[in-house]
């Protein structure tokens, strides 16, 4: 499989297909996950080790409850690749990123170098939110204003 | 968010919502007081001065007008709040020119700690000036013609841009407001009236406000026509309610001729010291219906 390069992850990626949440709470042995738009992500926290993989899909760029899913998931410690797939668009994977997703397969392609220039447009945040402990944004600005 | 609201019930709603924000909590996302403090501190109140008169020099009667319907009390010792009305009869509501909007920046310059507010109600406010200074700013104010007396009277309307700029608006507003303000235009009819907030929209969208409206106006479409709700006691202040609509709508000038007819019932049976919202709220919406539709 080809890299992806709007995957910001080292280790290597899952090889099996995902699965819909309801399958994949039905096969212990499963470990990718796809979850749709009006899915409750809840039902996936008890297997959580055992994932490897959740792609989320956003069907419409304006429905937005996959960013809830993505948070959601994280809060609740999980720490493996996370995907949002479908009507993903530029201006939305910094927010995206700060949900807790590390990769992307938009549906129409994104230029890795405009995705760079979306990240780095800010460099500092108010609050924190699921970002990943290396990212800039791990720290919000009153904690560096006040250190 | 509303249809969520109905879904879960109020109840659910706010159990959810508060589960969810003492997770929040958890999270670590609150401020420390530093940062509160750091952002207070842009909002500490100008170097008032002390000691200043607290007298008005009321001996020009139009000036002493001025005063009392638009300028309000302070809470620093010699100073007030200047509102300056952008409503005058006739006019666009909320409208100023280049040339008045520079004077405006200069009197807040010079005379309020260079401070100016807009308002919801589409007026403008200095919010800071000695009493010491009011006449000189009313005189400069007056040279603008921006002097008006009407701050919360029947032609002080809030009115939406409507068809003639919003893309999304289904009728006009501001030539209602223009021939609302026109129609009740003189002064001693409106003092007599007095506190009665009429407000448009030119579509369902609201940016009118019209159902927070003592008087509310809602431009819809009738088949490719303009055509006007009325509605009636609606309140934005403490005592919120929203407006009810008084029965069918009716084309421009039929709303102009309504909205007198309810204003003519209200003076008719209103008890001493009652505003239209009060003697509204005393005697329900069927006097106005009757006087309204016949
Ligand atoms: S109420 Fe409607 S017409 Fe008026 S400004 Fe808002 S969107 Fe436009």
């Amino acid at each position: 499989m080809a890299e992806n390069p709007l995957r910001f992850r080292d280790d290597q990626q899952a090889d099996e297909p995902a699965v819909s949440l309801g399958a994949f709470l039905e096969q212990a042995n499963a470990n990718s996950v796809r979850i749709e738009a009006g899915d409750d992500v809840r039902l996936l926290i008890p297997a959580l080790d055992r994932v490897r993989l959740v792609e989320i899909d956003f069907p419409r760029f304006r429905d937005g409850r996959g960013f809830s899913s993505a948070r959601i998931l994280r809060e609740a410690g999980y720490t493996g690749e996370l995907k949002a797939t479908g009507d993903v668009l530029l201006d939305l994977l910094a927010f995206m990123r700060r949900c807790g997703f590390d990769s992307f397969a938009p549906d129409s392609p994104i230029d890795p170098a405009e995705a760079e220039l979306a990240f780095n447009r800010y460099p500092h945040v108010y609050q924190h939110a699921a970002d990943p402990p290396d990212s800039p944004w791990a720290v919000p600005i009153w904690k560096l204003r006040h250190a | 968010m509303k249809i969520l609201v109905h879904e879960l019930g109020a109840e659910e709603f706010a159990r959810q919502v508060e589960e969810e924000f003492a997770h929040f909590v958890t999270l670590g996302t609150d401020f420390p007081q530093a940062e509160y403090d750091r952002i207070a501190a842009y909002f500490a109140p100008p170097p008032f001065e002390t000691g200043l008169s607290g007298e008005i020099d009321r001996s020009d009667p139009a000036f002493a007008l001025w005063v009392d319907r638009q300028v309000a009390a302070h809470k620093a010792p010699g100073y007030a709040i200047a509102n300056i009305s952008l409503k005058p009869i006739g006019g666009i509501p909320g409208d100023i020119s280049a040339e008045q909007m520079d004077l405006v920046a200069d009197l807040a310059e010079r005379y309020s700690f260079d401070e100016l507010r807009a308002t919801h109600a589409q007026n403008l406010v200095l919010p800071h000036v000695r009493k010491s200074d009011l006449y000189a700013v009313w005189q400069a104010l007056d040279e603008a013609g921006l002097a008006d007396v009407n701050l919360d009277l029947v032609s002080d309307i809030i009115a939406c841009p409507g068809l003639d700029y919003c893309s999304l608006a289904n009728a006009r507003s501001i030539p209602v407001a223009q021939k609302l303000a026109e129609r009740f235009a003189d002064i001693d009819r409106q003092r007599d009236l007095g506190e009665l907030k009429i407000k448009i929209s030119g579509c369902i969208n609201a940016c009118g406000h019209h159902h927070a409206g003592h008087i509310g106006i809602l431009g819809v479409d009738r088949k490719g026509t303009e055509n006007y709700q009325l509605l009636l006691g609606g309140s934005g202040a403490e005592d919120t309610t929203p407006a009810k609509i008084t029965g069918p709508g009716f084309d421009e000038d039929g709303v102009v001729d309504a909205v007198e007819r309810a204003i003519e019932r209200y003076r008719a049976v209103r008890e001493p010291g009652e505003r239209f919202l009060d003697t509204y709220r005393r005697v329900g919406m069927e006097p106005f219906k009757e006087a309204i539709y016949g």
